[in-house]
């Protein structure tokens, strides 16, 4: 789908085995970059998102598969294009910053090649760019985290790299600084015109940085897309509970509808007999049960969690149970018989995808994959 | 593929071809030995290894080893006890004497302790006491134990700080008493520490030549000495340094069997809780005393031995030797600081970001020319000079070459360290930057190492500067350092002329003490 001409980055087939018993850790896979794309590779720890990412900076060798770059090879099994020759930034996830030189000193030391005038000029800028140039006689254990973090992005950023590869980037933050570290560092790549893959475990992460994300599971990709395609239509059972919670149910398919434990539902696309389709909790919504209404369907609120902004519901129903997310203004309570209504269609789900149920309950948590970190 | 992934995984040649040199440098020496030893008849081979006097010495060599593991061993472990689990007053003070007698070599202390004895030795001459000059079996064990206690103090006391004391408050809490805990409870966790002490102690008085040759008692080092120098019967030379390897083998075979298994981490999540510090009390001048017991013998004596026939009047001939000793000494050691360091620079660095077989049993090798005994080292390295490289024969280079070898251990533990505290990532940042990957290293892992490197170089300097029978064997001819000019005139009994030199060493030790000191002091 992406075989436009402006695509600065093509991995295509990218394979990495350790071992030769061991399924290999990347496993075919492909996905190109854009030109000025953030670009996000999602998954639980050890999925191989990181090796991916080594791979495309030359850290390590491919078994199989090519990396090209502005239509230049960087890697196939018969090429290798050494790391310093590719033109690539890296930010690490623990920042590797030089510890015997300065804040400006670690910013100059890529810029080679070009007069001492014009490296101070270049390094200043750059320090602009990210709001340090106040610390740059500093060491780098003489900064915070988030500092440290800035200065790893602007010592990548310095020589004008094709693109930059970041790997984990906020992972070694605290919570209140992560949020605002991201948008800035949204902020600076986009002023600076530059392509980047960024590779996490945290979905809300990758969704709020990124402009496309590959989802990755046991070394494969596994769909690729924007945000909201990934985040409300995911492919497989694996993305739809990684991404967010969400509740899914086996129905029997007839067409664009569906019958399932919560009554008849729309579906996203034609299907026929039985399937499994998820629905996000916020696509839910619930109303007060009567003779009248239920036929056969309704449930009862197990728990309610008020948090402020909305409310997360727990709902009984005849087989299994659902979670719901509502405003604050539902005014039900625990004990209450409901109706649950889709708000939107339901999303059928490739049926190969057996994996990531942690047990037998319907809904499963967000934090499965945060936790694993 | 796989061929294309393996090669990725091979450290750089510039650090795997010294590597290897070095593996290969202490091995291929040694094989000259075993061909040089089977090179007679296989008659005259038995008639060599079935003699009654190998019997004796391998006697006289575990006897020896023996003694010296229980007195170090009663010296060692009080000292450490004191100095990390009590409330002893000046601790610091206390720890570097416990450190000191380290800076008096075994054959200076041999040297003082034969000037001590006599009829017109030290004791005789200040307070009138005759006593019998030590010599033999007691003479070589109390020099060599008081050399080498330090070794198992320094183990022991980090064992002993190392300690999770919640393990011995389990204990009290299930009844037991404070003796019966430090029986099954502390002792045990200890073992390691024990161990690795009794290691090196073990190693050094096997290897030992100084002390043996000056107090006349003849273990296999002293007998290879015997053999090569007076009776130059190579043959029966190469056989003992065989029998001396051997021996070499066999403890370091023990060592590992002894060490298999043993793992003593803290199991808890919790964090370590400081040690508690027993309260001494009136105790503490039993303390004192012990420690000024043991400082007295082992420094004070010596000390006040060597300034007493520095003040009998030196010949003033000897003043201008010591110049030229000092510098002769200077002229070995230094370059052979500096190339052991160009040896251990890429075993550590490989053995540290390239973990694997290889690397491991290349690191081996820089410990096994540490742990060779210097003499059989020394003459492995003549019969392979000789057949191998005849120019390099009796020439600075060769001894220069051995130092590095032999010493190049030493330099390891502070570049290792080092490393290990270098962010691994940053030549991989370096290298995303545009640098290759030799000058990703220089720019960036290298500065992180200096200090390390100038602490490793130190020791290996400070060790060459004091170290005697491989200068010995290898010196070329004239060639008298100050370790050689000690040993010579004590020998001859000419403890006046000896002192100067002696001196010198001293200074030298103590600044490698103080070196060793330092680091321990900052790493507990």
């Amino acid at each position: 789908m992406e075989k436009s001409m402006n695509c600065l980055l093509r991995a295509t087939n990218l394979t990495k085995r350790f071992s030769t018993q061991d399924p290999p850790v990347v496993d075919r896979v492909s996905f190109t970059v854009q030109h000025e794309e953030i670009f996000a590779i999602l998954g639980p720890s050890g999925c191989g998102k990181t090796t991916t990412l080594r791979m495309i900076a030359g850290f390590e060798r491919t078994d199989e598969g090519s990396i090209q770059l502005n239509g230049k090879t960087l890697e196939c099994p018969y090429t290798h294009i050494s790391p310093e020759r590719r033109g690539v930034g890296f930010v690490f996830q623990d920042y590797a910053l030089f510890p015997h030189l300065t804040v400006l000193e670690n910013v100059k030391f890529g810029l080679t090649g070009i007069s001492k005038s014009e490296r101070e000029y270049r390094a200043q800028e750059i320090l602009e760019l990210i709001g340090m140039k106040a610390y740059h006689n500093r060491k780098p254990h003489e900064l915070s985290g988030g500092q440290q973090q800035r200065v790893a992005l602007a010592r990548a950023l310095a020589p004008k790299p094709s693109m930059i590869l970041m790997d984990e980037p906020f992972s070694n933050l605290d919570a209140v600084l992560r949020q605002s570290t991201r948008n800035e560092v949204r902020r600076i790549l986009k002023e600076a015109k530059m392509s980047a893959i960024l590779v996490t475990h945290d979905q809300e992460e990758a969704l709020s940085v990124a402009d496309r994300i590959g989802v990755m599971d046991q070394g494969r990709l596994v769909q690729i897309g924007t945000p909201e395609e990934v985040y409300y239509r995911p492919k497989t059972k694996f993305v739809a509970q990684f991404l967010g919670r969400t509740n899914l149910f086996s129905a029997q398919a007839t067409g664009l509808e569906a019958h399932s434990n919560i009554g008849s539902i729309m579906l996203d696309k034609p299907a026929r007999g039985d399937v499994m389709i998820s629905i996000r909790p916020e696509h839910l919504t619930l109303e007060q049960a009567t003779p009248a209404n239920c036929s056969g369907t309704c449930g009862v609120i197990q728990n309610r969690e008020f948090k402020g902004h909305d409310i997360t519901y727990l709902i009984k129903l005849d087989r299994g149970d659902c979670i719901v997310h509502t405003d604050n203004r539902m005014p039900f309570g625990v004990g209450d018989n409901v109706i649950v209504r889709p708000l939107e269609p339901a999303v059928v789900l490739d049926n190969d995808s057996t994996r990531y149920t942690p047990d037998q309950s319907i809904f499963t948590s967000s934090d499965t994959g945060k936790s694993s970190a | 593929m796989g061929l294309a992934k393996n090669i990725q995984k091979l450290p750089p040649w510039y650090f795997l071809f010294p590597a290897i040199f070095v593996g290969i440098s202490v091995t291929l020496p040694l094989v000259y030995l075993v061909f040089r030893a089977v090179d007679g008849d296989w008659q005259q081979s038995y008639e060599l290894i079935f003699r009654q006097r190998n019997l004796t010495l391998l006697y006289n060599t575990l006897a020896l080893t023996g003694g010296v593991l229980v007195t170090t061993t009663f010296l060692a472990f009080p000292y450490a006890w004191l100095t990390s689990r009590t409330d002893i007053p000046g601790n610091k003070l206390i720890t570097l004497l416990g450190v000191m007698p380290l800076a008096i070599p075994g054959y200076v202390l041999a040297y003082s302790l034969l000037g001590l004895g006599g009829t017109n030795g030290t004791l005789a001459q200040l307070f009138g006491i005759i006593i019998d000059r030590p010599s033999g079996y007691w003479g070589s064990l109390l020099a060599i134990s008081l050399y080498t206690f330090p070794y198992l103090f320094l183990n022991l006391r980090t064992g002993f700080i190392g300690l999770d004391t919640s393990t011995e408050e389990a204990a009290r809490s299930l009844g037991l008493s404070s003796f019966k805990i430090l029986l099954k409870v502390t002792l045990p966790q200890l073992k390691p520490s024990f161990y690795a002490g009794m290691l090196i102690i073990g190693l050094y008085v096997i290897g030992d030549f100084g002390a043996v040759s000056l107090m006349r008692f003849e273990t296999f080092s002293y007998a290879l000495f015997l053999q090569y120098e007076s009776a130059f019967d190579r043959v029966y030379a190469a056989w003992i340094a065989l029998m001396l390897l051997t021996l070499t083998g066999t403890i370091l075979i023990g060592e590992y069997k002894l060490l298999k298994g043993l793992s003593f981490y803290r199991t808890g999540t919790g964090t370590a809780r400081k040690t508690k510090v027993l309260k001494l009390g009136h105790w503490k001048w039993a303390a004192f005393t012990f420690v000024f017991l043991v400082t007295l013998i082992a420094i004070i004596i010596p000390v006040i031995t060597i300034l007493f026939w520095m003040a009998q009047g030196v010949d003033p001939i000897v003043w201008n030797t010591l110049g030229h000793s000092v510098r002769s000494s200077v002229m070995a050691s230094a370059p052979a600081a500096v190339l052991a360091i160009f040896f251990a620079l890429p075993l550590a660095y490989i053995s540290i970001r390239y973990p694997s077989r290889l690397s491991s049993i290349l690191q081996r090798f820089a410990y096994l020319g540490y742990a060779t005994p210097p003499l059989a080292l020394a003459l492995a390295f003549i019969f392979f000079s000789l057949s191998a490289v005849p120019f390099l024969y009796q020439s600075l280079g060769l001894l220069v070459f051995a130092y590095a070898l032999h010493f190049l251990a030493e330099s390891m533990g502070p570049i290792r360290s080092a490393l290990y505290q270098a962010p691994p990532r940053i030549e991989e940042a370096a290298r995303s930057l545009g640098y290759s990957r030799f000058k990703a290293f220089w720019l960036t892992t290298f500065p992180l190492l200096k200090s390390g490197i100038i602490a490793g170089a130190a020791f290996v300097f400070l060790s060459a500067m004091k170290e005697l029978p491989i200068t010995f064997i290898l010196s070329p001819i004239g060639f008298e350092t100050l370790a050689v000019n000690v040993w010579s005139f004590s020998a001859e009994a000419m403890f006046a002329e000896a002192a100067p030199f002696a001196l010198c060493i001293l200074f030298f030790s103590i600044l490698f003490v103080y070196l060793l000191f330092a680091r321990e002091w900052k790493r507990a």
